[in-house]
């Protein structure tokens, strides 16, 4: 992304500068940033180093869970770290990285000049800062960092130190700033289409987070009031969720998982338009049931608002509240099934080669449903009655999780870091990066689903001895995925920065279509200032 | 199936001696877990029978689909490479096929979820009890009040045993036992073959009941009673362990369910009410201070040393009780309502559900212990006093 710097440093240079702009430069030229491709790159190296805290979390339970027995964290701190990894995860890698692809993306996509609103971009970047240093400073906050799991259960949060707060305080913030961030993506598609990308006309990658956005409009505040009340608790003496005072701990969780579960479709609808965009170009032929896959993603986003109780099996709802939000989530597979089907109806008869990007979008096809099947497995009620809470469903979203989201991210990073960078990532090290990854998840991962059925209940700082073997193979596995991870940022990420590689041409993929490509690479700082015309598939600019 | 479960299961456990675990002679707990078990604990009920089936029903649907799915693409990764020289199609639309893969997989979905209707249906179905037990979440511990049928009126408190969780601490769990982490001073004890129905409610915070064998998982929210049944098919010991996260000492809460026959529920009901009557303990009674002490050395290795540790000392935000001005007060109502109602916002616990003695003992040992040499002597009386206050 240097060499989107060096570009701009040297503006002058540049054909399409010629209007004599000169934004500011040095470290003025972040924190003042209000070009989408800046705040794009700033989001995504923020999500990765949040992706290094978070795994370090993770490895340090691993660690912990390496055997039984205590060794190397008490059990108070190991709550820490797993309500830690939780939220810095979720709301700390995953949701900001996808807004830095769309920050990218979307503008380029869909041939409009910026983010509708560039200040208001620069904002919803900047307030993250404050919330992540919140975050990981409640460490060293007296009583250490929220240990109450990432989903904050009352009453166990009503005891919480102080650390509670500064948490709760965060996840105002992150609120704040992911209900900007979608306000500026709704308003940027809806607006700035060049003429003649009419909506079904839309890369699915635009597609895909304009749904997402709503969905985030729509759950955020659920999730602040939530959190509010948590507050309010316990500080100004009410009692929502305490039942000491008459309130009701299961609200709170009802109020949680109506945010929580949209939630988890916010972390993966992005994925699914990263990989329609990869599978169709390196197949070489049009991505099939397009109006199709966008009437998916509209269903999958509207079933998620209806059922969020299906985490809820155990508090003990009535017989016909569980037969309704069994009923509904296993419908949610049928839209998903679908999407599955259409990737796989692309490739065929294509003429497929498996870059990189291909690879990890196969991958995260072939993992991804099997998180699938999980979660079909867990949607069933009285199946679920015996895996709630265990380690099975830590299995379950891991696969959805990390082999959806991540891997879907990492697709998207190899197909258009030509783009960001105007280098070529080196090939080789793309594939180990692919397969090293794809081998130690599942080693890390697949093993928990033997735990979970046998009964393992998650959040355990320590286990019975008949767990041990499969709990020392997860954290040989997980060791392996972490060190992977660094591997892509040493050999992939910091050379492409440092504009190391073969010189990218404007297409790099011979079968990727798209105005992205119609741009040279890297991208300039400044792309589409005029709105361009459009071939009549909205795909190539003309003149 | 159980022959290539029982392969996979050998060759796991290979490679997980090869990694250097702690994979001693670890044996398989009856009713517990198994080492490295792949599947779901063998039923003991019949709606876990029923969870079994649909599990393995759910798992061949599924893996069926999954494989017939995969075969597909990887075919075509196969057959449709450029370097194989395919050329790429054209076709990108078909209402017909969309319309079918939506249609097939909602029935496939219909279907799956009737079989699983009917055990819902018949899983939360609690009427008709023979013996109600309700089950109390406390951090850390369960507690179990037998409310009707044979037994009512016993009521007791369930831990782990506090030499195992020691031995966590340690960690070195090189002489584990087989029930490292499961066994408890007081199990629950149910009749084989009659209908026990479970009552949730929990002390403090969100607890969960489980106990794999008998398929039942319900959570213990505290303010509200929620009830789960079972009906155990066969005598035994069955472990479980508390599900929903409930603070620091969640690891350490297990559940021991002994299931035995009908004549020796009765005998083990008849002793426990003789038992029950020898220990109350009448809290007028004044004590000489060797004795408590030695009662208060083990209320406090049960209720107090999982935080403030054997040598009194605490650890990080546990208050230390060795040298404490709260302790060592002359005035012994300042810690006996700390003792009743808790501090620090609940991270010291309420112990006010412990007998009038066990609290005056556990008063004494603290003030007669380690560094702490005052001499002073709680009575029960002064419990008794304070309660309510």
């Amino acid at each position: 992304m240097s060499a989107v710097l060096d570009n701009h440093g040297h503006a002058g240079d540049h054909a399409h500068d010629d209007h004599g702009h000169h934004g500011p430069t040095g470290w003025r030229r972040w924190v003042y940033a209000t070009n989408h491709k800046d705040i794009g790159t700033l989001y995504l190296l923020f999500a990765f180093a949040m992706l290094m805290v978070g795994g370090v979390l993770a490895l340090l339970i691993r660690a912990e869970l390496f055997q039984p027995g205590l060794q190397l964290v008490n059990p108070e701190l190991f709550n820490q770290l797993t309500t830690m990894h939780g939220l810095i995860m979720v709301f700390g890698a995953i949701m900001p990285a996808f807004v830095g692809f769309a920050n990218w993306m979307i503008p380029l996509q869909i041939g409009a000049s910026d983010m509708a609103f560039a200040r208001m971009n620069n904002f919803s970047f900047w307030l993250m800062i404050p919330a992540a240093i919140m975050l990981v400073a409640s460490f060293f906050m007296p009583g250490g960092a929220p240990a109450a799991g990432w989903t904050l259960y009352a009453p166990l949060t009503l005891q919480m130190g102080p650390s509670m707060d500064a948490g709760i305080f965060a996840m105002h913030i992150l609120g704040a700033s992911s209900i900007m961030g979608s306000i500026n993506i709704i308003v940027t598609i809806l607006n700035m289409r060049a003429p003649g990308m009419t909506l079904m006309k839309m890369p699915m990658f635009a597609w895909t987070w304009l749904i997402t956005a709503y969905l985030l409009i729509a759950v955020m505040p659920v999730l602040a009031g939530a959190i509010t009340m948590t507050l309010t608790d316990r500080h100004f003496g009410t009692s929502f969720f305490n039942p000491a005072g008459g309130g009701d701990p299961v609200m709170y969780q009802h109020i949680f998982w109506f945010f929580g579960h949209p939630e988890v479709y916010i972390m993966i609808l992005p994925a699914f338009g990263i990989i329609s965009q990869i599978v169709p170009a390196f197949a070489r032929k049009k991505l099939f049931g397009y109006a199709s896959m966008v009437y998916a993603t509209s269903s999958i986003a509207i079933l998620s608002f209806i059922v969020w109780a299906h985490h809820m099996f155990t508090t003990g709802m009535p017989v016909t509240g569980q037969l309704f939000f069994m009923y509904a989530t296993m419908l949610i597979s049928v839209p998903t099934a679908v999407k599955i089907f259409n990737w796989i109806a692309t490739m065929w008869r294509g003429s497929m080669t498996f870059e990189t990007p291909m690879l990890f979008a196969v991958g995260f096809i072939f993992v991804f449903t099997m998180g699938g099947f999980t979660g079909l497995i867990l949607a069933m009620a009285p199946i679920d009655i015996q895996l709630q809470d265990t380690y099975y469903v830590v299995a379950h979203f891991h696969y959805v999780l990390v082999a959806g989201s991540l891997f879907s991210m990492f697709a998207g990073v190899y197909y258009w870091l030509p783009k960001w960078t105007g280098v070529m990532y080196s090939e080789t090290r793309g594939q180990i990066h692919f397969w090293g990854s794809l081998i130690t998840f599942n080693i890390t991962f697949f093993p928990m689903h033997f735990l979970g059925l046998a009964g393992m209940p998650r959040r355990y700082a320590d286990y019975p001895m008949q767990f041990a073997d499969f709990n020392a193979i997860a954290s040989v596995g997980a060791l392996g995925f972490g060190l992977m991870q660094v591997y892509f940022f040493l050999a992939v990420i910091v050379p492409a920065m440092r504009g190391k590689g073969e010189k990218a041409t404007a297409k790099p993929w011979d079968g990727a279509e798209g105005l992205e490509w119609e741009v040279p690479s890297p991208a300039p700082f400044h792309t589409f200032e005029n709105p361009p015309k459009l071939d009549a598939t909205a795909t190539r600019v003309i003149g | 199936m159980k022959s290539i479960s029982n392969k996979l299961a050998s060759l796991l456990l290979i490679a997980g001696a090869w990694v250097g675990s702690a994979a001693h002679a670890v044996q398989d707990l009856p009713g517990g877990p198994a080492v490295n078990q792949l599947n779901l604990h063998p039923p003991v009920t019949k709606i876990a029978e029923e969870q079994h089936f649909l599990h393995w029903m759910m798992l061949i649907i599924c893996t069926v689909i999954f494989v017939a799915v995969f075969s597909v693409m990887f075919y075509s990764i196969w057959k449709h490479r450029r370097s194989k020289g395919a050329k790429s199609a054209n076709f990108h639309e078909s209402v017909t096929v969309e319309v079918v893969w939506t249609i097939v997989p909602f029935i496939i979905v219909i279907l799956m979820a009737l079989p699983a209707t009917k055990v819902l249906v018949a899983q939360k179905d609690t009427t008709n009890a023979d013996l109600t037990i309700k089950t109390t979440g406390y951090q850390w511990k369960w507690g179990y009040d037998y409310i009707t049928g044979e037994g009512e009126g016993l009521a007791f408190i369930s831990t782990l045993d506090s030499s195992h969780r020691v031995m966590s601490d340690s960690g070195n769990v090189k002489d584990a036992p087989t029930d490292y982490l499961l066994k408890v001073d007081n199990p629950m004890v149910v009749p084989v073959g009659k209908k026990i129905r479970i009552i949730t409610t929990a002390n403090d915070v969100i607890h969960a009941f489980m106990v794999p064998a008998f398929g039942i998982k319900q959570d213990a929210i505290p303010g509200f009673v929620r009830d789960t049944w079972f009906r155990a098919e066969k005598i035994g010991d069955y472990y479980g362990q508390c599900a929903e996260l409930c603070g620091k000492e969640h690891a350490y809460m297990p559940i021991h369910v002994k299931v035995v026959s009908a004549e020796d529920y009765t005998a083990w009901v008849a002793d426990q009410k003789k038992k029950a009557a020898a220990k109350l303990d009448d809290p007028t009674k004044v004590w000489a201070l060797d004795d408590i002490m030695k009662r208060g050395e083990k209320v406090y290795a049960a209720n107090c040393a999982a935080c403030h540790q054997a040598n009194g000392k605490g650890a990080g935000p546990i208050k230390p009780l060795d040298g404490s001005a709260i302790v060592l007060d002359a005035d012994h109502v300042k810690q006996i309502q700390v003792l009743l109602k808790g501090a620090a916002n609940g991270a010291m616990p309420a112990w006010a559900q412990l007998s009038d003695t066990d609290i005056a003992a556990v008063a004494t040992y603290t003030k007669n212990s380690w560094s702490n040499k005052t001499g002073q002597l709680v009575q029960p009386a002064e419990i008794v006093a304070q309660r309510g206050k």
